[in-house]
């Protein structure tokens, strides 16, 4: 937080030559009337109350929550505190925990090694001045407007055991989505064919602000283009490369959609978030338990989220 | 962070159509991206092919093969799913908070981008962290809570925030709230600050420099969230999955989990549902393209 004069410095309202100043804020809160003040203040504090109220209150009670042994049912009073017991139950008997994380790593491991640089690769591609360039860009991007789940249904007709068009060409009879052994890979491959297009549109963007003139300048000094990439323009897009690499956690950690309309993340297809999805809605609701495994997903996503504000605000501030 | 980068055109866009004879390498690379591009295109066009078949056509003779062509399928679809009920459900959810979520997250980045103040940051990071959380590590609570509010009956027939447009309008508001906050704030920063004091000079209250001066000049960051926003709510799956209970209330996208169930052994029907399920975002896509990348390389943070 030790930038934040600069912001100020920054948007400070240069005062009218009038005012005898005492103090920068003090001032422009002056200036303001009383309606001005009940203006902003709930213009502040309407959406607030609804970020709060329905995203970081939850947040902190799911934390809470998994140190108790709450049935979810009874009242409030009859929460008994049970420390670690829930954790230790997570990690230690139940059976599709390690699968789940492996699965969720397994996920961002398909992500951040396959589909992500081949999305940069084809961004690099794409942004030579091409002819066609634009038809190629709309193809690679167009799975990313349709939602997770639709895309199980269209990869569907692909990998369905019976009908599908693999076992039609391949002449086996592998269930695709069913036969824990591979349905995993077949989810992944769904998975990062929209991946793709979206690391794609961000790399480009990155990749046309990058200033030419670096480029030039390596290639007088008779830098190979490949080389020219490595050691000049991927460096400079290091903002992008951050938010590259958040994106692709945050996305692996929330994979629900996906899982959840094939068979709602049972039998190989395991996931956190399915996981607490079932302890949840499922008929044996174990809050306590569930909430476990959520703090266990939320300290994950923290820990990526914070290194994405230090990014984006650092950015901002340049 | 990424306003920055949209600013700076691509270097000198050649108007010249380029005359040079096509080196080898062009035409290998024209030859690869063609060969992803239609290989990116398949999935869907196989949908598509597969929608417009009979069943008994392709039951008989195989998928891979050409013939039976019938529309029969989207007409079963349409009716046996009530896919007319769920875009409708669709419509109510997705238009209401869409325009909330502006509103709202252009009032807060209104009073970021305007006002200097220390707790500005921390507002900022409050709401652009929240849309990143993840869903289901709130799902305990929030379940909780909707099952408890309660609502007047002629809100809501559950008379809950469970199962309710109410709830599922909030809850994505207060999810895609964040983002939106966070774009907004940093284009309305980029609006040179000479026009707020023109309009105080003019007695303007704050409510007027942001409604008459700050909003029209956003208008392109509107048009490239609202694109966005409206393509994430309707294709919203897990808050409409958990915190409704009442199949006929369910959203499009929701409701495909049940039509796994009933169009389970038909994979044309599954293909013509697929299809008509994607056309709002596919049209969307297409006439808005431009606003719909603009808008994700503006925020650059979320899929």
């Amino acid at each position: 937080m030790s930038d934040l004069p600069l912001i100020q410095a920054d948007r400070a309202v240069p005062p009218p030559a009038t005012t005898t100043s005492r103090g920068g804020r003090g001032r422009r809160l002056r200036l303001l009337s009383r309606t001005d003040r009940v203006v902003i203040t709930l213009m502040v504090l309407v959406p607030l109350l609804l970020v709060v109220g329905l995203v970081w209150l939850p947040a902190l009670a799911t934390v809470a929550l998994s140190g108790t042994n709450w049935d979810g049912i009874g009242p409030l009073s009859e929460i008994d505190w049970v420390g670690a017991r829930n954790y230790d139950d997570v990690v230690n008997n139940y059976p599709p925990f390690m699968p789940a994380v492996q699965n969720n790593l397994l996920w961002l491991a398909a992500l951040f090694v396959v589909a992500t640089p081949f999305g940069m690769f084809l961004a690099v591609l794409l942004d030579k001045e091409l002819r066609g360039s634009r038809f190629y860009q709309t193809a690679l991007y167009l799975p990313v407007v349709l939602s997770l789940a639709l895309i199980g249904f269209v990869w569907q007709l692909i990998y369905s055991r019976d009908q599908g068009l693999l076992n039609a060409v391949l002449g086996g009879d592998t269930d695709w989505y069913g036969d824990p052994h591979v349905n995993i890979w077949a989810v992944l491959f769904a998975a990062g064919w929209r991946h793709v297009g979206y690391i794609m549109l961000l790399y480009l963007a990155g990749l046309k602000g990058v200033d030419p003139s670096l480029r030039e300048a390596a290639a007088v000094d008779g830098s190979s283009e490949a080389s020219t990439f490595f050691r000049v323009v991927f460096p400079v897009m290091r903002p992008i490369n951050i938010i590259v690499l958040v994106v692709t956690v945050i996305e692996s950690l929330r994979a629900f959609d996906l899982v959840w309309v094939i068979n709602k993340g049972r039998n190989g297809l395991e996931l956190l978030s399915a996981l607490v999805t079932a302890n949840v809605v499922g008929e044996a609701s174990r809050i306590g338990f569930g909430s476990a495994l959520a703090t266990i997903m939320l300290v994950v996503s923290l820990v990526f989220i914070t290194l994405y504000l230090f990014t984006v605000m650092r950015e901002d501030r340049r | 962070m990424s306003t920055a980068i949209l600013t700076r055109k691509p270097a000198a866009t050649t108007p010249a159509p380029n005359r040079r004879p096509l080196r080898p390498a062009r035409v290998v690379l024209h030859l690869f991206l063609a060969a992803v591009a239609i290989g990116w295109l398949f999935p869907i066009l196989w949908a598509v092919l597969t929608s417009l078949r009979s069943y008994e056509y392709t039951a008989s003779h195989g998928y891979v093969s050409l013939g039976g062509w019938t529309l029969d399928n989207y007409v079963t679809a349409w009716k046996t799913a009530e896919f007319g009920k769920h875009f409708l459900n669709s419509v109510y959810i997705t238009v209401p908070a869409v325009l909330l979520t502006l509103f709202l997250a252009s009032c807060v980045a209104f009073v970021i981008a305007r006002f200097s103040w220390k707790l500005n940051i921390v507002l900022l990071g409050l709401f652009t962290a929240a849309n990143l959380l993840p869903q289901q590590a709130l799902l305990i609570p929030l379940f909780r809570l909707f099952t408890q509010v309660p609502l007047p009956e002629w809100m809501s027939d559950s008379e809950l925030l469970y199962d309710s447009y109410w709830g599922l309008i909030l809850v994505n508001v207060a999810f895609q709230c964040g983002f939106c906050v966070f774009v907004l704030s940093n284009y309305m920063k980029a609006l040179p600050h000479e026009l707020y004091e023109a309009a105080m000079v003019d007695g303007a209250s704050v409510w007027r420099q942001y409604w008459q001066v700050t909003m029209p000049l956003c208008r392109p960051a509107l048009a490239a969230l609202a694109t966005l926003e409206v393509t994430w709510i309707y294709n919203e799956f897990f808050w409409a999955t958990v915190l409704m209970r009442t199949g006929d209330k369910f959203p499009v996208t929701s409701s495909l989990n049940n039509l796994r169930g009933e169009f389970f052994t038909d994979n044309n029907l599954v293909s013509a549902g697929s299809v008509l399920v994607a056309i709002p975002t596919l049209v969307i896509f297409f006439l808005l393209q431009k606003q719909f990348v603009r808008g994700l390389t503006l925020g650059a943070s979320k899929g």
